[in-house]
């Protein structure tokens, strides 16, 4: 009884809402949704809604789970449900819903269950495996819609790790008989393709035929597939060009059917697709580019009508023109047409002139000349886009006159600007500007600091002040800038300091700590004052404050300033911070010994540029090594400790790991800089919110960048005027006109109302503006580094992330270092006995090794160099061979000189390689050691030498070295080889092998124990490494192990940089990839597959290198090789 | 001496050197997208139509980037310039009515195809549903995104003639029995605050 009531109840919901009649169910469902959205456009508050729209989820809820209900009723409650997450509501439990849905309903539910699928979840939602089974069972089903449904699916939402249980039927789409299909299954494999490239590699010429399909749909599609290959290497699809030529002629000549018009332009979409394919293809290739020039003039010509698709089309083909290989008729009719964009009245396509002006402005900086009218009208655009815009462009083509015109431009945007993001790139830019021209500089920094705030990078301050130290060509020039900046900051801080930012107080104090003695009036009292007040104020973070307490260390040194030093650092001594302790410490001794104080901080030092850093601390060898024989814990760098630290959970089941690598941690001494090292590690924490909201920009971009034009454009031409440039950069003398002018010109900027007289001020503007552009010997680019730098600053945090995101994934993934830890014990079986060994009946009495490989602290554990089998090679005194294969001297002398028979030499299958001296190790009565390496393409072979100088005895010998040898027996007077292969298991600077050699004379006597040891360097395993510049781009950031340092140039006078990298080339054999401008690509692997890269630049004098490495320690130990080999005359 | 300089150049390294190495290295390496980043449909008072999101965001992201972008299109004159720059992305937005229809790309794709994207999907919506308004929109979303669906996959265009568009939408559409859309029911039955919604997009 009780059962039917309760089979009632639970039936209630469904006949309540009238489910069983299917015509007002239909009705009711959509009604519901009406009645929802009508509800709410009802409400006054928001507070309202909230509740309306909670009330709705709730009674969705019960619904949904409610075993009754129907897939039609899940339908439209799976609707209702996407409405309330549009309107910000989570409705996260109907997900598993929509899932069901698309696998249970018929089509029409699946249509709308596969739709909250894609809209509710995202690519890495753990409930679309639920999916995948219904996406396979759809892409099987006879019915085209639901074979359509699946494919919509999977292009927009996939599981990565399961494309391969869809991959073969996606495929076999490509063969259907249906173009829609077709065509989607060719967008899922461009998704497949997007993000899991590796999955479809072997599809590609089943993409081939999709480009040449007869439906323009799926040619159009396969398009965007090639779009990305030709991106990645536009070498392997060169063969294509002739066809992507043949098809943009059929569409531009209107071949297509009519369906594609759109607005009577025939495939707009198909066009510019094809357009961005060629100007891949054409870049920096001649001949490719010459088979396009003829469409290209065509399209050109083509798009004459009036409608913004056009414009859309035209914007493309010019950027095309002034990418590939010019050729001059078709860049004066792209000219004309940019022309046509800035000279039109739509301001959507004067922002787009502008946009294409600035791409090609430095191939051809004279067309900005043209059109300078209207660049000044549009600086003083209403529309901020506009003017953001112009600033770009203007940018662009700074050179020494127009500079102080620009950055005056750049300064009053900012004074105006709201939007943060706007603020912190153009501070970039003008601090780039400001670095680049340092003559007209200083005043700007101070504009650049106050107005940019604590936005901007800290890289900018930490610039400025670089370049303030390592001053310019003159002294007095030197002296003059920075008493004005003490003089400017000491005026600024008797203001209203609480107004400036942090980071410009940061910079102030390290100013006045720096060099306010340079002002011979002005008592360091004084300035401790001033600085004690920072110290009092409320808004100055912790971070000011100990730079404040640093600038106070250094000017203590007078006796009024002492007793007032003494005071604060008692008050900051007792500080919750920790660094401000240490800095309060640090004043109250240093400011009590004067003696320590100066020899610390001598008045007026400098930095010493020429200082060599050994990053590697090796130095330091001897006391790790007696640390770690008295027992102490090796370090270990910190992802080390934080893998291990993942992994401790597990069991360990693997040997544990000789190896203590020598690491690099940046030691803090008490330094005259500190707070520089500092900041840069506090400012994270001290931005947080910048840093976050400048995170959450970058999210949303993919992987794509900014693409320099002229880096990529048509270097043959264009590397000669980069030079010119840099060349003239450093010269800041102006005509005493020019000078006027730009003066002038910016007492009076132009204001936006038109009369006679403004338009002659605008003419004037324009003369300062675009003064250095009309002869090309003064022009001076932005070059395409400067411009990088900005993309850089613009997406910092996107690296930042991309690399945190790496180091999760190496945690997540322990086991593979730690099982390369212990491959790395390899064991190279390569080498085989040449000759046949003398002693055929040699004894094979293995015997266990000694523990053997002590070497140096450093060496020891991590040098697990392990050897083949050694080869045998003994050589009868008097045979033919033995004098040929080296150049002993002739037989004669042998018989009478003992010691040059006995000559070790190389064998003969070594002799092509490279080897460094045979150096003698050490030597007993009748026995005489010595070695030498060989590096081979892939390892390095140790070859020992073991000479038997006693006349009549045989020896039997044995070496432990790494490995057991067998016993051998050497006879009187001959010498016997051994070589070991030698495989690096942890990078050091120098590898000390210790072997053990055991010896009984004559054989069968009581053994003699020799010991020996053989040092080489990091250097003799390190090879050149060949790779395109795409492949190290790649590499580059997926290395995660790096550091970073300046480096001496070789001194010579025409190309510094080329002649370094040569000398780095010659002496360390590091394969020098790619010279552009100023910068340097380098690269070079440990052995075959340990790659480290280099990444070199000109900067001040010297020379910038970065290093990168999957291997960690390698770069430092790199890196202190390539000091010493720069050192070296 | 030693140790002083060290620091010194640490810091320096880090935040410039940072800079221009990567900068390069992003350009040779990776390739660049011509892909949409997302599409948001909103009306003039801010209230969110539509919304289609191509590159992976959490929930608190996109409230957060709808919110801004609402605001600052919003705030926008109207005979400014229809592209905005905003964090690292182009926004291209246009209004039709009371809708406004924005659309985000990177920096280095093609402003003007964008803005003609908009108008094809609205040109597609006007013939899906007989003069589109917004209302049509706001009681039938799922066939709004069902359209963007064919037209646009993945953030690229996928069909560009809008009869194939239609065709695949109408076939789908086949299966619904006979329903009649009940849009043009509640069209009636119009709420009096509505009444801008319902002018037809193509208007103005």
């Amino acid at each position: 009884m009780s059962d039917v009531v309760e089979k009632t109840l639970t039936a209630l919901p469904s006949l309540l809402s009238l489910d069983s009649q299917p015509g007002s169910a239909k009705l009711s469902s959509t009604a519901k949704l009406g009645n929802l959205i009508r509800g709410i456009t009802e409400l006054t508050s928001k507070h309202e809604e909230e509740k309306l729209i909670q009330h709705e989820l709730a009674s969705i809820k019960e619904q949904v789970s409610s075993p009754n209900t129907t897939m039609r009723q899940m339908r439209e409650l799976m609707v209702r449900a996407v409405y309330c997450e549009m309107l910000g509501y989570e409705a996260s439990f109907s997900y598993i819903h929509a899932i069901k849905l698309a696998q249970q309903g018929n089509v029409l539910e699946k249509r709308v269950g596969y739709l909250a699928v894609s809209l509710f979840l995202n690519e890495s939602h753990e409930l679309l495996l639920l999916l995948v089974n219904t996406v396979l069972k759809d892409l099987q089903s006879t019915n085209l819609i639901e074979v359509c449904m699946a494919l919509t699916v999977v292009c927009q939402i996939f599981p990565k790790d399961m494309i391969p249980v869809i991959l073969p039927i996606v495929e076999e789409k490509l063969n259907h008989p249906k173009e829609i299909i077709r065509r989607k299954a060719v967008l899922a494999l461009h998704k497949f393709y997007l993000i899991a490239p590796n999955q479809v590699q072997h599809i590609h010429n089943k993409f081939r035929k999709a480009l040449c399909d007869k439906d323009p749909g799926v040619m159009t599609a396969s398009l965007h597939i090639y779009l990305q290959l030709i991106q990645e290497n536009a070498e392997a699809y060169k063969d294509l060009t002739a066809s992507f030529v043949t098809i943009l002629k059929q569409v531009v000549g209107g071949k297509l059917p009519m369906d594609f018009n759109y607005h009577s332009v025939p495939a707009p979409w198909l066009q510019i697709q094809l357009l961005r394919i060629l100007s891949l293809l054409g870049k920096n290739d001649q001949r490719t580019s010459e088979v396009m020039y003829e469409v290209l003039d065509e399209s050109l010509r083509r798009a004459e009508m009036n409608h913004n698709i056009t414009y859309a089309i035209l914007y493309e083909c010019v950027k095309c023109v002034y990418t590939i290989h010019p050729k001059s008729e078709l860049l004066e009719k792209a000219a004309k047409c940019i022309g046509n964009f800035v000279l039109s009245p739509k301001i959507n396509l004067k922002y787009l002139g502008l946009k294409a002006l600035t791409y090609v402005v430095q191939q051809d900086p004279k067309l900005a000349l043209q059109h300078q009218m209207t660049i000044i009208e549009c600086l003083d655009h209403s529309d901020v886009i506009i003017k953001r815009e112009t600033l770009e462009l203007l940018f662009r083509i700074t050179n020494a006159q127009n500079v102080t015109v620009i950055v005056e431009k750049m300064l009053d945007f900012l004074r105006l600007s709201k939007d943060d993001h706007m603020t912190i790139d153009i501070v970039g830019k003008v601090a780039e500007l400001a670095e680049k021209y340092p003559f007209k500089h200083y005043s700007t920094m101070n504009a650049v600091f106050s107005l940019g705030g604590d936005m901007m990078q800290p890289e900018i301050p930490n610039g400025f002040l670089k370049l303030l130290s390592e001053g310019f060509d003159s002294e007095e020039e030197d002296r003059k800038l920075r008493l004005f900046a003490v003089s400017s900051y000491i005026s600024l801080l008797q203001g209203e300091p609480s107004k400036l930012p942090q980071r410009f107080l940061q910079v102030i104090c390290w100013v006045l700590g720096e060099y306010s003695f340079l002002k011979e009036d002005l008592e360091p009292s004084v300035v401790l004052g001033l600085l004690t007040k920072l110290l009092d104020m409320k808004s100055s973070s912790s971070e000011t404050k100990s730079w404040v307490l640093v600038a106070m260390t250094k000017l203590c040194w007078s006796e009024a300033a002492v007793s007032e030093a003494q005071q604060v650092a008692e008050t900051y001594s007792s500080s919750f911070d920790t660094t401000l302790r240490q800095r309060a410490q640090e004043l109250q001794h240093l400011s009590r010994d004067s003696q320590l104080h100066s020899r610390v901080l001598p008045p007026g030092g400098r930095l010493e540029p020429d200082e060599v850093v050994d990053s590697s601390l090796s130095f330091l060898d001897g006391f790790v090594s007696e640390a770690l024989s008295a027992g102490a814990a090796p370090y270990k760098p910190l992802h080390q400790r934080q893998e291990e630290l993942s992994r401790s959970k597990v069991l360990s089941l693997e040997p544990y790991g000789l190896s203590l690598p020598i690491s690099t941690s940046s030691c803090s001494i008490t330094d005259r800089q500190s707070p520089t090292l500092l900041s840069t590690s506090s400012g994270l924490s001290g931005d947080g919110t910048d840093f976050s909201h400048r995170g959450s920009s970058t999210t949303l971009r993919l992987d794509g960048v900014k693409r320099v034009w002229g880096r990529e454009g048509y270097l043959a031409q264009k590397k000669p005027v980069e030079e010119v440039a840099q060349v003239e950069v450093p010269s800041p003398l102006r005509s005493p006109s020019q000078q006027g002018d730009a003066n002038s010109c910016r007492s009076k900027t132009p204001t936006p109302t038109a009369n006679p007289e403004c338009d002659q001020e605008k003419q004037q503007l324009a003369s300062s503006l675009f003064g250095g552009l009309s002869s090309q010997s003064s022009v001076c680019l932005i070059s395409g580094a400067a411009k990088m730098v900005n993309i850089q600053r613009f997406r910092r945090k996107a690296k930042g992330q991309r690399s945190s995101s790496t180091t999760n994934e190496q945690r997540a993934n322990p086991t593979v270092s730690s099982a390369s830890a212990v491959d790395n014990l390899l064991c190279n079986n390569l080498l085989e006995a040449d000759t046949e060994p003398i002693n055929s009946s040699a004894k094979q009495t293995f015997q266990h090794p000694h523990s053997l490989s002590v070497a140096n602290g450093a060496c020891d554990a991590e040098a697990i160099l392990t050897d083949g089998d050694p080869k045998e090679r003994n050589q009868p005194l008097s045979s033919e061979d033995f004098v040929e294969a080296d150049d002993s001297p002739p037989r004669e002398d042998q018989e009478r000189s003992k010691d040059s028979c006995l000559t070790p030499h190389l064998p003969a299958e070594l002799s092509g390689f490279s080897h460094s001296e045979i150096i003698p190790l050490c030597s007993s009565q009748s026995l005489d050691l010595s070695a030498c390496h060989v590096q081979t393409d892939n390892s390095v072979v140790l070859v020992v030498f073991i000479t038997n100088t006693s006349e009549d005895a045989n020896l039997q010998i044995q070496v432990f070295c790494v490995c057991e040898s067998p016993v051998e027996e050497v006879r009187g007077r001959s010498v016997s080889v051994r070589q070991y292969s030698l495989t690096v298991k942890m990078p050091l600077v120098h590898f000390e092998l210790v072997g053990m050699l055991s010896y009984s004379i004559p054989a069968g006597m009581p053994q003699a124990m020799m010991q020996f040891s053989y040092k080489l360097p990091l250097t003799s395993f390190i090879r050149p490494l060949t790779v395109s510049t795409e492949e190290y781009g790649s590499m580059w950031l997926a290395f995660s192990h790096d550091t970073k340092q300046n480096l001496t140039l070789i001194k010579e006078e025409r190309e510094p940089l080329t002649a370094t990298l040569n000398a780095l080339n010659k002496k360390l054999s590091l394969h020098v990839v790619e010279i552009i401008g100023v910068e340097g690509l380098v690269a070079c692997s440990l052995l075959q597959d340990q790659p480290c890269l280099m990444h070199c630049r000109v900067h001040a004098g010297r020379l910038a290198v970065w290093l990168r490495s999957p291997v960690p320690d390698l770069p430092d130990c790199l890196l202190y090789h390539c000091q010493r080999a720069l050192q070296e005359p | 001496m030693d140790g002083w300089m060290d620091g010194w150049m640490d810091g320096w390294m880090d935040g410039w050197m940072g800079g221009w190495v990567d900068g390069l290295l992003l350009t040779i390496g990776i390739t660049s997208s011509f892909q949409m980043q997302f599409m948001l449909l909103f009306s003039r008072q801010g209230k969110l139509r539509l919304q289609k999101w191509y590159v992976p965001l959490s929930d608190k992201e996109k409230k957060k980037i709808t919110r801004e972008l609402v605001q600052t299109v919003l705030a926008r004159k109207p005979k400014m310039c229809s592209f905005l720059e905003w964090r690292d992305l182009k926004i291209v937005y246009k209004r039709y009515a009371s809708l406004y229809f924005c659309c985000a790309i990177e920096d280095q794709d093609n402003e003007l195809i964008t803005l003609e994207i908009i108008h094809r999907y609205v040109e597609l919506l006007d013939k899906y549903f007989g003069s589109v308004c917004e209302l049509d929109i706001i009681f039938n979303f799922e066939k709004a995104y069902f359209i963007l669906d064919e037209f646009l996959l993945g953030g690229e265009a996928q069909e560009t003639s809008k009869k194939n568009v239609l065709k695949a939408i109408e076939q789908a559409d086949l299966l619904q029995e006979n329903i009649d859309y009940q849009t043009r029911l509640f069209a009636g039955v119009m709420v009096p605050s509505m009444a801008s919604e319902s002018s037809g997009l193509f208007q103005s």
